[in-house]
């Protein structure tokens, strides 16, 4: 056992006084107060004793509390009461009694700190008429009191003058044996004055607890980048070039074709079936992700076509249509029109979002049949497959659940296993149920036909080996197209009993269809196809196209093996894809989405929360399942509302702006960079070329947070400079507020270029509020990022107003029960899919009077400088207090007007 | 809020009749009215009496050593924890180093340093986003796992963990 102590310290008096009344024999070592003993702690713990187990105690009163009873019975609840006592109420009151006597020479105001307890322990002493504490004898109690007290009461006599039973105890206790020894080691006669160097190093005693705060998460801990001299010097020449004038991004001329020498980028995201409303995970899965990479590729100046659509054959489709009592191709129509609601209010920008059920999809589907058959890549067969004859028709595989022939697992699926994730034949399933009656459904044979895969594989290796080496594949795309050949290819039926498809031309099979997974992805060339006649330009043209697919992970066999198989038989020259973008999944709130238990946010119920869409693409795509799992919070939204875009970005932007408005007239001041400014757009582009990189990588998650860095590095420049004071300065001071002004809206300017991919609403809403030039967005993110100073001196901004609203805890915990499953099953039961939203009446807020909207923000402006001022000149409560509520009124009457939920938004905590 | 605690504490040690408890001074100090014994005050000390009542010695630890880091805990729990002298993000990193490699507090089972502590730490771990969490992920798992331990949670609500990690660049 060893004990380490340190001198001048008051809770070492009291181990080392136990550990000579119990005469415990143990090793003492002396350290420095700052010494680090116990390896877990971050602030310096002592006494400290090391147990023989190698466990260590690092509080005082445990550390006595053992060592008497080593030798001695359990400590009774008498005892263990006064340590507790000694613990937390004496303890704080000793700490503020010691830092006034030792660090501000206030010895005179002790008695006054120590008189509650004291008390309390006279009076105890009094009325148990003992010698000590607990009883007749020393006890821990009596110990670990007399060395906390032994510090004041040595020298201040005149505190125990009222405290006679107190005095006499103390008395009793420090005739010990033991006691003055460890009196004498800690505090080396000195008195008070020993434990100077101790006390200088505690926290400063609180008067009044006060609450823990917390900092923004999202800080990172990560050190400041140091910046040299030559990045500083290339930033400021970046900074002094001049904007890009030529090829503003007008308006897209469509139909965008591939051009000669220009970079063609193709992207394509994932088909959403289309009887599904689709929930949050597969819109950022798919569309969201593809949607901010199409923004990007544009401003990259890149040639972009963005197509999209419904998939809508297949056995889904046929069951909805007879639940609803309405044909198959009316359900399509339906919900086609329900998915492009909902991604129209989430800003997805498609060039064409088209749908499979075409002719075009007929055309080129049995294009590519007939090639591949001619090619001799299709087989014939017969197959076992699954009827029911309860319900008279073939059960396709999503329709048969059963137990999995791999892992076991009860619930698999009859095309998949969600548990191992294999690939399983309905027919292979044990116990299998058909999904809609329950009966056990017979297995029948029919003549089909299969895409032989194994003949293809090696073309397929030679692709893929080229692909996955020279395109940005994600790292799970690749593992699970390595496991997929690794398992080995089989032949994949391609036809299907059904009536809801594209038929198979071929004569002896007429009475089929093209089974979903050979049809859906042949989709994309067909919805481009009902875009441009000229389709095959991007579709037949590898060497001009990089075709990209974002999906979800559980697609990528179809994209990475299946639909290149089709393409690379058919022998036509067709574009594969060059980089495959495959996310993990969203969870909800820890759990799954369910449609059925009404668990999770679906695409149409978003726009119901009265959150904007920019929030929550925002926040979307700043938990984006990229590469790994990830889960949507409300909780978590509303941190990062509230942490990130109000307190950081929006906080920073509304700033720079209000500056330039309150302190400039409107106009951006002259700027005079010096070294602090040259380091902080350094640090900036440094930030923007990470931006740059990684988005290039299709890492949108990762970019953002670049986004967020600059907008903290500018809000501690702000902090830092303090521009509104300077402002009321002398000449060179109110030039230095107009450079960090200047350089703020500056850098604000920049933000806006780098949100509009992910906030494209946000974005225009800030470049409208500095009145910025259009041609800011094409030059910002050209090359490795260029950082120019886009607003010059002379500069007129327009009105600024704040760009995000708080999201409050009463709100968020109102949407979190709404969303949290109870809804559904409280009102009907749960096997019924709930009612489709009804699709005509969209309720886009309308597009308010933005005359209207103007006058009032002008008068919010005003209203709220006037309140400043009051405040400023410490006007009377009551007139500050009319005025506020005044300014509050106006902000509803804004909010309703700018048709956003009329929450008022108190800007608590807001930084100036 | 000791009160409700010990009212939890209570039936999670079965005790059978409930006992007579009041407060004291601001700070709200817990109270515990005996008939024919003199009345105990703080948290801790009743705790440890209401264990020795129901007679699981176990859950105050093992043996002098066992006892002594249970003690420990619990004298960190009543001066560090609700003192607030240190902030609440050096107490997370503290615990999660302390965690790294133990499944309790104290010892191999469960004792009265998990539950207090966990009684303690509830509303700063409410109070934490995803990515908080998964910084303090050896504190989120014990505090997972104690709030999962049957009869131990009662008066508070369950607080989500997540078992996947969501925010891997993050450098530490």
């Amino acid at each position: 056992m060893e004990l380490f102590v340190s001198e001048g310290n008051p809770h070492c008096l009291k181990v080392l006084a136990a550990l000579e009344v119990t005469g415990v024999q143990c090793g003492v070592q002396f350290v420095n107060h700052e010494g680090k003993v116990v390896p877990f702690l971050r602030r310096p713990a002592l006494p400290t004793l090391f147990l023989p187990s190698g466990q260590q105690l690092f509080s005082s009163n445990t550390i006595c509390r053992y060592l008497f009873e080593l030798n001695g019975p359990e400590s009774s609840d008498q005892c263990n009461q006064w340590l507790e006592w000694e613990a937390t109420i004496l303890q704080p009151a000793l700490l503020r009694a010691l830092h006034l006597a030792v660090l501000q020479g206030k010895g005179s105001e002790v008695p006054t700190v120590l008189q509650g307890p004291l008390n309390v322990l006279d009076q105890s002493l009094a009325k148990g008429s003992m010698a000590y504490l607990t009883g007749e004898t020393v006890s821990v109690a009596d110990v670990v009191l007399w060395g906390a007290l032994h510090p004041v009461l040595s020298v201040s006599s005149l505190v125990l003058s009222d405290h006679k039973s107190v005095k006499a105890w103390f008395d009793r206790v420090a005739a010990e044996r033991g006691c003055q020894s460890a009196a004498q080691k800690v505090l080396q006669g000195k008195g008070l004055e020993a434990m100077k160097s101790y006390m200088q190093k505690q926290p400063a005693p609180q008067s009044r607890d006060t609450q823990p705060c917390n900092s923004s998460p999202a800080e990172t801990d990560e050190g400041e980048r140091t910046v040299s001299e030559e990045e500083m010097e290339a930033a400021a020449l970046t900074w002094s070039k001049d904007l890009n004038a030529c090829s503003i991004p007008a308006e897209k001329q469509h139909p965008v074709m591939p051009q000669e020498g220009n970079r063609n980028v193709l992207i394509t995201s994932a088909l959403p079936y289309v009887n599904n409303v689709p929930h949050l995970g597969n819109i950022i899965g798919c569309v969201l992700s593809a949607d901010v990479f199409s923004r990007y590729g544009l401003l990259r100046g890149w040639n972009v076509l963005f197509v999209c659509g419904t998939d809508e054959y297949g056995t889904a489709t046929e069951n909805k249509a007879r639940e609803e009592g309405l044909t198959p191709q009316q359900i399509c129509d339906k919900y086609h029109a329900v998915h492009s609601s909902i991604y129209k209010w989430f800003q997805i920008d498609f060039d064409f979002f088209g749908r499979t059920t075409t002719e075009k999809q007929t055309e080129i589907a049995q294009d590519i049949f007939w090639r591949l058959h001619k090619n001799g890549f299709l087989v014939e067969d017969t197959v076992e497959q699954l009827r029911c004859e309860n319900c008279q028709r073939f059960l396709a595989d999503r329709f048969v659940e059963g137990t999995c022939p791999h892992c076991s697992y009860p619930e698999a699926r009859g095309d998949q296993c969600d548990k191992c994730g294999r690939l399983i034949n309905a027919v292979e399933l044990r116990e299998p149920q058909c999904k809609v009656c329950r009966q056990t459904p017979e297995i029948r044979s029919s003549k089909h036909l299969f895409l032989d895969l194994p003949k293809l594989e090696p073309q397929l290796e030679n692709w893929l080996e080229r692909s996955t080496s020279s395109g940005d594949w994600t790292a799970n795309a690749k593992q699970i197209t390595r496991s997929w050949l690794r398992d080995g290819l089989k032949p994949r039926c391609i036809t299907r009993d059904l009536l809801w498809g594209t038929p198979v031309p071929h004569p002896d099979f007429k009475e089929k269809v093209f089974y979903v997974w050979f049809d859906a992805p042949i989709g994309y060339l067909s919805i481009t196809a009902n875009y441009t006649n000229e389709w095959e330009k991007w579709w037949k043209n590898p060497h001009q196209v990089e075709l990209y697919n974002f999906m979800a992970k559980d697609n990528v066999p179809f994209h990475s093996v299946v639909f290149p198989c089709s393409l690379l038989g058919a022998q036509d020259n067709y574009t594969l894809v060059s980089h495959l973008i495959a996310t993990e999944y969203l969870n909800y709130e820890d759990t799954k989405f369910s449609k059925s238990r009404g668990v999770g946010v679906f695409g149409d119920m978003a726009k119901d929360t009265g959150i904007p869409s920019d929030v929550w693409r925002f926040y979307l795509l700043y938990v984006r399942p990229e590469g790994q799992d990830s889960a949507f919070s409300w909780a978590d939204m509303a941190l990062k509302n509230n942490s990130e875009l109000l307190n950081n970005l929006g906080n920073f932007i509304n700033r720079g702006g209000m500056f330039v408005t309150k302190f400039f007239g409107g106009c951006v001041p002259a700027m005079e960079l010096q070294q602090e400014d040259k380091q902080l757009l350094a640090v900036v582009g440094w930030e923007l070329q990470q931006y740059i990189q990684l988005m290039d990588k299709v890492k949108i998650r990762d970019a953002l947070k670049h986004i967020l860095n600059i907008s903290r590095h500018g809000n501690q420049y702000i902090q830092v400079n303090e521009p509104w004071k300077k402002i009321k300065g002398g000449e060179s001071e109110r030039q230095r507020a107009g450079t960090v002004t200047g350089v703020s809206v500056n850098i604000a300017c920049l933000l806006s270029v780098m949100l509009l991919p992910y906030m494209p609403a946000v974005s225009q809403t800030i470049r409208d509020q500095l009145n910025a030039p259009q041609t800011c967005i094409n030059t910002m993110l050209q090359g490795p990022g260029t950082f120019v100073c886009a607003l010059r001196a002379g500069h007129r901004i327009g009105t600024v107003s704040p760009l995000f609203q708080k999201l409050e805890a009463d709100q968020i915990e109102a949407l979190k029960k709404r969303f949290g499953g109870q809804q559904i099953t409280a009102s009907s039961q749960p096997a019924a899919v709930p009612a489709p939203p009804v699709v005509a009446e969209v309720k886009v807020v309308d597009a308010s009077d933005p005359e209207k909207v103007k006058q009032l923000a002008e008068a919010v402006a005003e209203q709220g400088d006037k309140v400043r001022a009051l405040k400023s000149q410490k006007a009377e409560k009551a007139i500050i207090t009319a005025e506020v509520s005044k300014l509050l009124d106006l902000k509803k009457q804004l909010a309703l007007a700018e048709g956003k939920s009329p929450e008022p938004a108190p800007q608590k905590g807001k930084k100036k | 809020m000791a009160l409700r605690e010990l009212a939890s504490l209570e039936k999670y040690l079965g005790l059978k009749k409930p006992n007579k408890y009041s407060t004291q001074g601001d700070k709200k100090v817990p109270v515990l009215q005996n008939n024919n014994a003199p009345s105990l005050v703080g948290l801790v000390t009743i705790a440890c009496h209401l264990v020795k009542e129901a007679n699981r010695p176990e859950l105050l630890g093992d043996g002098a050593e066992g006892r002594a880091v249970v003690q420990q805990w619990l004298e960190y729990r009543v001066t560090k924890l609700d003192s607030h002298i240190e902030d609440t993000k050096s107490i997370l990193k503290d615990l999660n180093l302390y965690m790294q490699d133990k499944v309790y507090l104290a010892g191999n089972q469960l004792t009265l340093a998990d539950i207090l502590m966990y009684y303690g730490i509830h509303s700063i771990i409410l109070d934490l986003a995803v990515q908080e969490k998964e910084q303090y992920v050896n504190v989120a798992r014990w505090f997972d796992h104690i709030q999962h331990h049957p009869g131990v949670r009662h008066h508070l609500p369950p607080v989500v963990v997540l078992r996947n990690r969501l925010y891997t660049s993050r450098h530490h």
